[in-house]
């Protein structure tokens, strides 16, 4: 006997015997694969959207730390940490183009970002990545408020204005220690912006405290876009201070030592707290001439391991320029991410916040003991440098731990230089 | 402070003048005859900063043996310009003659971020250090050598107006457009000329420019804003008073940043300028319009 096996033919799905056998085999197989997909989602590279002001005013330094960026991606290979897919973006030197940025950056995917070496932009950003939940590694920027005001996406692998500040008083007394002298007086000279005003603030204020041998003869604060500043320079040549102590960026560092050249005076010592006077084009512009200024600025111990690493990189990918604070906090910012995404093992802002926060580098680059962050995002670890211009490259002088040469006291007279 | 301080901010203000004088020149010059705001001033003139700074790090030609080749050049920039395209917005409302010239100093900016990029771009000559010493007096070379080249410039310019025959008829069009085309002068082709000397004199100053700043491509605009400020203070128009605007700016600003704080310096120049319109709206030389 033989059962009849035709059915009415109807229309629309028809599930047999081998559509059904066909559908479980295809089920198994994605089930089977399905695994792998997820742990390709968690390999996938993390997108950083890193914000720096590459035009503007501040371009030289922001293409400075972009220089940082493009060494990375081989390091942190090297390093044996996840990959970063690096989406850029450009502040323009403005606050208001830094904001809208970081809206497009994060609108456009990125998942964590990085910047913005100003503290004015880098607030802004702070605002946009609390907003919307994404974490925000700061690579450089010092306003104290950033991390004082409760963010909880936001962390800072760079010294806050105060610390700055203790860590440059306590160097400049290192360096007169080693120098043996004790200069009378000095002129204060600052850029009238954001962080310039903060560290003047914050010098008159924490002064009294450290002792120091100087008495300010006079403070003078300029425009940070300056195209001149020789009234500026002949107005502090006319109190006749035997050091100047400068905070100030590329653009008035050259402008100042090119005045202080024509107007025939050359200080004791030029002091600067903060960036510009060891930047690349200053030394490479001015050649001879921008020799003996001493950065007090959070810098690399040339000693460690992940520093002479850094110098390879740079040496290779960018041979015409020195490894500086602008390439090593960009870079660390960088590291920072990449490490906090491979524990985190996500893209979750929280898993890769808690991460974050969770961060303990010791073998990094900087001075100090390692990248750890308090509660408030802060790495209260980091250390400034003593700096010193020579021969077109720049040495370590204090502290003593990260020292890689001795400190030449008073400058060379710039009219012998020729 | 001593009076040596005064005598040295004072006589650097004044150099420094000189060359801001020659820049709004232009400017003056432009709007005297053609009666265009030109708006792409200070962008022109970094059109100019760049060509010297390029002549000198390709073939170490100084700005100052190139002052006048760079001039010829941004004149024949100038007249082409307005010959080809603003001439036909002469008749056309302010605000489509704003706009054309605002888009053109919007593309001039971004073109020259395009080619040479963000960084400060400097002319290294051989004397860009040097500085004279006479008694308490220290005088920078530089700035010295840029003043004395405004000031050939523009007696030149003043010379041209008032002897050439090309001059006095673009003195004619700008006293009287009717009569000018009444009595059969090329009114478009002395536009286009005026134009071009306009854009000499800033190409001029652009080239001086360069032994004392770092050009930027975004030097441009606020050159733009110093060159309206000495002009409305000096007289729109008024080639003596574009001179006489720039002098008075350039040693305000230098005193003022001597005497009170360097940052504020540019808020005496605005508060000058606010005097100006308040006190005398045609400007210091300038003639009150009917």
């Amino acid at each position: 006997m033989s059962r009849k096996r035709n059915r009415p033919a109807k229309s629309g799905l028809k599930v047999t015997r081998r559509t059904f056998a066909a559908g479980m085999a295809a089920t198994g197989i994605v089930a089977g694969i399905a695994p792998f997909n997820i742990v390709r989602a968690q390999a996938a590279a993390l997108k950083v959207g890193v914000l720096l002001p590459r035009s503007g005013f501040q371009a030289g330094i922001g293409q400075d730390c972009q220089r940082g960026v493009e060494i990375t991606p081989a390091l942190l290979k090297d390093l044996g940490l996840p990959s970063l897919s690096i989406m850029n973006a450009d502040t323009e030197t403005n606050v208001e183009v830094a904001r809208a940025r970081a809206e497009k950056l994060i609108n456009d995917g990125a998942q964590l970002l990085i910047g913005a070496f100003d503290s004015g932009q880098t607030t802004a950003l702070a605002q946009v990545t609390e907003q919307k939940g994404i974490p925000l590694v700061i690579n450089i920027a010092s306003a104290t408020q950033i991390t004082e005001q409760g963010y909880k996406f936001v962390v800072r692998n760079f010294p806050t204005a105060p610390m700055l500040l203790n860590d440059e008083l306590n160097s400049q007394k290192e360096i007169f220690a080693l120098a043996g002298v004790a200069p009378k007086t000095a002129v204060f000279m600052h850029v009238n912006d954001l962080f310039g005003t903060q560290m003047s603030q914050g010098f008159h204020a924490m002064m009294p405290k450290y002792d120091l041998p100087y008495t300010i003869a006079d403070e003078i604060s300029y425009d940070p876009a300056a195209r001149d500043l020789s009234v500026e320079v002949t107005k502090a040549k006319a109190t006749n201070a035997e050091i100047i102590i400068v905070v100030g960026r590329l653009n008035d560092s050259m402008l100042i030592t090119r005045e202080l050249i024509k107007q025939r005076w050359t200080p004791q010592a030029i002091l600067a707290m903060g960036p510009g006077w060891y930047d690349n084009p200053y030394t490479k512009t001015l050649g001879k001439m921008s020799d003996g200024p001493i950065s007090l600025v959070p810098w690399y111990d040339p000693n460690k391991k992940l520093s002479q690493m850094l110098e390879a990189a740079m040496a290779k990918t960018f041979p015409d320029f020195n490894l500086n604070t602008n390439h090593v906090f960009t870079f660390e910012a960088l590291l920072v991410a990449a490490d906090a995404y491979k524990r985190a093992g996500s893209t979750d802002p929280k898993a890769l916040m808690e991460a974050l926060h969770a961060t303990n580098i010791t073998d990094n680059a900087t001075v100090g003991p390692g990248i750890k962050f308090d509660a408030n995002g802060q790495n209260t670890g980091v250390k400034c440098s003593a700096v010193q211009n020579r021969g077109g490259k720049q040495v370590t002088v204090a502290p003593k731990e990260a020292a890689n040469a001795k400190l030449e006291w008073p400058m060379k007279p710039y009219q012998d230089r020729a | 402070m001593t009076f040596d301080v005064y005598l040295n901010v004072a006589v650097a203000g004044v150099m420094t003048g000189l060359v801001y004088g020659l820049m709004a020149l232009g400017l003056s010059v432009i709007f005297g005859v053609v009666r265009i705001v030109n708006f792409a001033h200070g962008e022109m003139m970094s059109i100019a900063m760049y060509i010297a700074v390029v002549l000198f790090s390709a073939l170490h030609l100084d700005p100052l043996v190139m002052l006048v080749p760079i001039a010829a050049v941004m004149f024949a920039f100038g007249y082409a310009l307005q010959a080809g395209l603003i001439n036909p917005f002469i008749t056309r409302p302010e605000h489509s003659q704003f706009l054309l010239v605002v888009a053109l100093a919007i593309i001039i900016v971004n073109a020259l971020l395009i080619i040479f990029g963000p960084d400060a771009q400097t002319v290294q000559t051989s004397y860009a250090y040097d500085s004279f010493q006479v008694g308490p007096l220290i005088v920078d070379a530089t700035k010295l050598y840029a003043a004395a080249a405004a000031i050939v410039f523009t007696v030149a310019l003043f010379a041209f107006f008032r002897f050439s025959l090309i001059g006095t008829a673009i003195r004619a069009c700008a006293d009287n457009y009717t009569g000018a085309l009444v009595v059969g002068l090329n009114v478009n082709r002395l536009y286009a000329l005026t134009f071009g000397i306009g854009a000499a004199c800033v190409g001029a100053a652009g080239t001086m420019m360069t032994l004392i700043i770092d050009v930027t491509p975004i030097v441009g605009p606020t050159y733009t804003l110093l060159a309206f400020v000495i002009v409305i203070t000096g007289g729109l128009g008024s080639m003596p008073g574009a001179l006489l605007g720039g002098i008075l700016i350039g040693l305000t600003e230098a005193m003022a940043g001597l005497l009170f704080t360097p940052s504020a310096k540019s808020m005496f120049s605005f508060a000058i300028l606010v005097l100006v319109l308040l006190l005398r709206p045609q400007g210091i030389l300038g003639r009150r319009l009917a």
